[in-house]
């Protein structure tokens, strides 16, 4: 049935779920059922971790189509079943989250002291949702699980975050909805029109030149909310600042990446010919992205707000490398989006260790951090050159990439994409100056304990995964090499038909 | 021929309300829970009796027993039976528990049972009154507070006007088709020679009288302040049976006897479903109490369900009874939070006084969460599918602009159901609700498991849909 020998990707998906079950059952004095349904929820994602490295390691690289596949019957008569399977793009994009689940639980221990059972039964339903998106391998399924995503992020936001929380979560909410609801129709469009709702089906069904144009917006409207684009940025920076720190890694770490997952898996290969004429304005609004989110990311005085920015103009750049359509393009916008995942998670968590002690995330606040906390302020740098795209960070090789890519298509894109580069430089050392080195003036600042051993394990596999990236990036690329060679010759072969018929 | 055993379901029932009512006359001590438990009872028989019944025509071709009328049936028994669960222990509370109150239920469930097997224009409108005199008595139950006399009294005034259009249009339909029997008057429809103006106003008057059963804009208006005034199990019941069997009503006779005038009627219900979307999504975005809120919310989902029917394929028409099936399971668990809305004694309508309730009462607030995040249609929650169906089958005929303007009202609809959750989780409370009733809690496990667990089988309730239209197409 598949290579695993059992249903992996169905148990990955749902084990979550299991859990939440027993945090339910938990009984108790309040201090008992925060400390079990903390326990609970670690062992939970745990284990799902460790099963998601079965994944990685029964994976075969060589296979461009979909592995681990799953079919089951859901409602046989209009074509839409249970399917899911993975394929070299979507693989590493769920060991992703299956990662970030647990570190973002263990980042939670001390800093959630208030409705700890409600906050880790979200987060492991969040995990069943983000699993199931990359898995799904139907529309609906897709759908449902893309959605799905909302609700426990709408509590986490609204119900454990900051002063401007409603609004935060309000804004995220609508926002994201209104997108979606609009990609819902065409996805209805598609699943009547192909009788089927299924990826594959679809593929063997080219969809209309004429309503390509229309599809492609519609499924733009969703996924450019969720990257998110400029202009529909502006809910992230307000949902990261009111988010608590876990909340901010997971939505900067996974669901950010869920918009450049759609355009990947289902605008460039379900609409080919809308891609490749929208593309330039793809370029000139990711290219807008960069550069402006870039200059606003100076002029903020909190650091989780210029994170945020800096994650917008990052996503740009993976836009970018998206509408390349060439095998260093999508290889790099992959390889930006895995290493933005795990980069922009641990600077959420690094700004999330200075919060929990002083509670402000006010740049001016601090300033000579490095003499008090030595061992923070190198993690704090290593984070900072992989988000400047040091090479040898994991930061490097993405961008490197989606530029040469951009190449290709259009000097101009790719000299906006480097401007990105030497923009992100700036603000981030300049954060990091401000923050990290200077005079020890503010009392508070003084009186700063160092990394605990809990905060230590949770950098720890984070730090590795940065210098591996950087190092030895080939070990990450050749997973996805054959799905994304196979997707840029489909879509070659796609826009080839038309022209043949047009001589 | 006669063959009443067809209609042994309505018999029974309709026998049991008259015996109900003399063993609680006789007593003298208060009979209002055995009484209640009685009719529960018959309900449930008759649920039963309605899964047996064959297909087939009974008295001289009036009553039809087919599987769309037993669909609808069973969706109706299911909400009066929680309608009257709700308002057992809400009454005695508010210290307005008669014995009538079950067996008007009751009488109001046989009228509508009636409605839905209608095949005759004189059978459909003995239905629709038996249901409505009922609801005018019970929407004035608790006849000592002003605001529920006028809600009973605004329902009848309004009512009594719908009544009226309707046998207008009836008579008109007769006079010019020449008959009140549905076969009759399809097959003078489809005669030759095109159809007379007669029919096509008469039509259109039984639509009117029928959309103000269903509260769709414009014939909405009594909607808010009777939802607002009648006692709150009393909305509950107005809110799912009557409307489930007034949409089913209004399916059957546009599919039936109208089938052939499709492409008239399509037009008004588009209007009316786009009306009822943009005014049930808008209207309530401000309003401070939360029954008047489910009143527009009513109305919005009126209008999702009407677009179905605009869209008039099979395909619509299973979307319509799929939705109503849905929605009147979600309505329940919302009106179970609403009657359990009590601090020291008082019921409290207002939409603050949840404030909180996601640490004073965590199950009912998870529960509530789960409705209002499916009425906003979000999966996998079962509102979700409700909304699918429909917006599949509008996509499919092309009809953009009711497909585009209902995901964007529904986009406006979620930010007040979000508005609940957010008062509910993220404000600060006001003092612990009392405890609610078992039934109470009955009510919203039940609802909430349907809501959380419908996606992981919805292939038997979409096929019982399906086999209702096709009974109404064959």
């Amino acid at each position: 049935m598949n290579a695993a020998g059992f249903p992996l990707l169905s148990l990955l998906t749902f084990l979550p779920l299991a859990g939440v079950v027993a945090i339910l059952a938990i009984r108790g004095d309040e201090a008992t059922v925060a400390s079990n349904a903390r326990w609970t929820a670690l062992w939970t994602s745990l284990i799902v971790f460790v099963l998601s490295l079965i994944l990685w390691a029964r994976f075969d690289p060589r296979v461009a189509d979909a592995q681990f596949v799953e079919q089951a019957n859901w409602l046989p008569e209009f074509g839409v079943n249970y399917h899911m399977g993975v394929d070299g793009i979507s693989m590493l994009f769920v060991l992703l989250s299956t990662l970030l689940t647990p570190i973002c639980i263990l980042a939670s221990w001390e800093a959630v002291q208030n409705r700890v059972r409600e906050y880790m039964i979200a987060f492991l339903v969040l995990e069943t949702m983000m699993v199931g998106m990359f898995c799904a391998l139907d529309l609906i399924i897709f759908y449902v699980f893309f959605e799905g995503v909302l609700i426990p992020m709408f509590l986490i936001i609204g119900v454990w975050g900051g002063q401007r929380r409603v609004y935060a979560a309000f804004k995220f909410f609508l926002y994201t909805l209104l997108g979606s609801v609009l990609m819902l129709l065409a996805i209805l469009a598609l699943w009547y029109r192909a009788g089927t709702t299924d990826i594959a089906g679809l593929m063997d069904n080219p969809v209309p030149i004429s309503w390509q144009y229309w599809m492609f917006l519609a499924f733009f409207a969703s996924f450019a909310v969720k990257v998110p684009m400029w202009p529909v940025h502006t809910w992230l920076p307000d949902a990261h600042v009111e988010a608590p720190t876990a909340g901010s890694v997971i939505l900067a770490g996974v669901l950010l990446k869920m918009g450049g997952y759609g355009f990947l898996r289902f605008s460039i290969p379900l609409f080919p010919d809308a891609a490749a004429y929208f593309a330039p304005l793809m370029f000139a609004l990711s290219v807008i992205a960069v550069i402006y989110t870039s200059c606003v990311a100076f002029a903020q005085d909190d650091m989780k707000k210029l994170i945020a920015y800096s994650s917008v103009a990052h996503m740009g750049i993976v836009t970018i490398g998206l509408f390349t359509f060439n095998q260093q393009g999508i290889s790099g916008a992959i390889f930006q989006m895995l290493s933005h995942g795990i980069v922009s998670g641990a600077l959420f968590l690094c700004v999330g260790v200075l919060y929990d002690r002083v509670h402000s995330r006010e740049i001016a606040r601090y300033g000579g951090v490095a003499k008090i906390m030595p061992a923070y302020a190198l993690v704090f740098m290593l984070f900072t050159m992989a988000s400047v795209a040091l090479p040898g960070t994991a930061g490097f090789p993405g961008e490197f990439l989606v530029i040469t890519g951009a190449w290709k298509s259009s000097g101009w894109v790719a000299l906006g994409a480097a401007m990105g580069m030497i923009l992100g430089a700036g603000y981030m050392l300049w954060l990091y100056r401000r923050v990290i080195f200077s005079k020890v003036t503010k009392a508070e600042v003084r009186g700063l304990l160092d990394l605990s051993p809990r905060e230590l394990a949770i950098f720890a596999p984070l730090i590795l995964l940065t210098l591996w990236m950087g190092l030895y990036p080939s070990s990450f690329t050749h997973v996805w090499e054959a799905s994304v060679a196979a997707l840029v010759e489909r879509h070659e072969a796609a826009l080839a038909i038309p022209r043949m018929a047009g001589l | 021929m006669m063959n009443w055993t067809l209609a042994l379901p309505e018999t029974l029932l309709a026998v049991a309300a008259l015996v109900l009512l003399l063993v609680g006359v006789i007593p003298k001590r208060d009979m209002t829970f055995p009484i209640t438990m009685g009719t529960l009872g018959a309900l449930l028989i008759g649920a039963v009796l309605v899964l047996g019944t064959p297909d087939g025509q009974a008295f001289h071709g009036q009553f039809v027993s087919d599987a769309f009328a037993r669909f609808a049936k069973i969706l109706i028994l299911l909400g009066a039976a929680t309608g009257l669960l709700l308002a057992l222990d809400w009454n005695e509370k508010q210290g307005i528990a008669r014995f009538e109150f079950p067996v008007l239920v009751l009488l109001s469930t046989i009228g509508m049972m009636v409605m839905v097997s209608a095949s005759d224009l004189i059978t459909l409108y003995m239905g629709l009154e038996l249901l409505s005199l009922s609801l005018y008595v019970i929407a004035a139950f608790d006849r000592d507070n002003a605001r529920s006399a006028e809600a009973g009294l605004k329902y009848f005034v309004l009512g009594a006007l719908a009544s009226g259009l309707y046998l207008y249009g009836a008579s008109l339909t007769y006079g010019f088709a020449g008959s009140t029997n549905f076969s009759a008057i399809s097959t003078a429809v489809a005669g030759e020679g095109g159809v007379s103006l007669g029919v096509m106003v008469g039509m259109t008057f039984v639509i009117a009288a029928l959309a103000f059963k269903i509260s769709a804009v414009p014939f909405h208006m009594w909607t808010p302040d009777v939802y607002e005034g009648a006692p709150t199990p009393v909305t509950a019941f107005f809110a799912s049976a009557p409307k489930v069997a007034a949409v089913a009503l209004l399916v059957r006779v546009l599919a039936d006897p109208f089938a052939d005038l499709a492409e008239q009627w399509q037009g008004v219900i588009w209007l009316a479903s786009l009306g009822s979307m943009l005014l049930g999504s808008f209207a309530a975005i401000r309003q401070p109490n939360i029954k008047r809120l489910m009143a527009y919310s009513s109305i919005g989902h009126v209008g999702y369900a009407l677009m179905g029917l605009a869209v008039a394929t099979d395909t619509g028409l299973r979307g319509v009874m799929l939705y109503m099936a849905i929605y009147i399971v979600m309505n329940a668990g919302v009106f179970a939070v609403l009657v359990a809305m009590r601090r020291q004694g008082r019921s409290l309508e207002r939409i603050e006084d949840l404030a909180g309730l996601g640490r004073t009462d965590p199950a009912m607030a998870l529960a509530m969460a789960v409705f209002m995040f499916s009425m906003a249609g979000i999966p996998p929650l079962a509102g979700f599918f409700s909304k699918l169906y429909v917006f599949l089958a509008a996509v499919q005929e092309g009809y953009w602009v009711l497909a585009t303007v209902g995901v964007l009202t529904s986009v406006v609809g979620a930010y007040y159901y979000l508005r609940i959750i957010k008062i509910m989780y993220f404000d600060a409370a006001d003092g612990a609700l009392d405890p609610r009733s078992s039934a109470v809690s009955f009510v919203l496990a039940g609802a909430g498991l349907f809501n959380v667990l419908f996606f992981l089988f919805p292939a038997p309730i979409v096929a019982a849909a399906a086999a209702a239209v096709a009974a109404l197409a064959g």
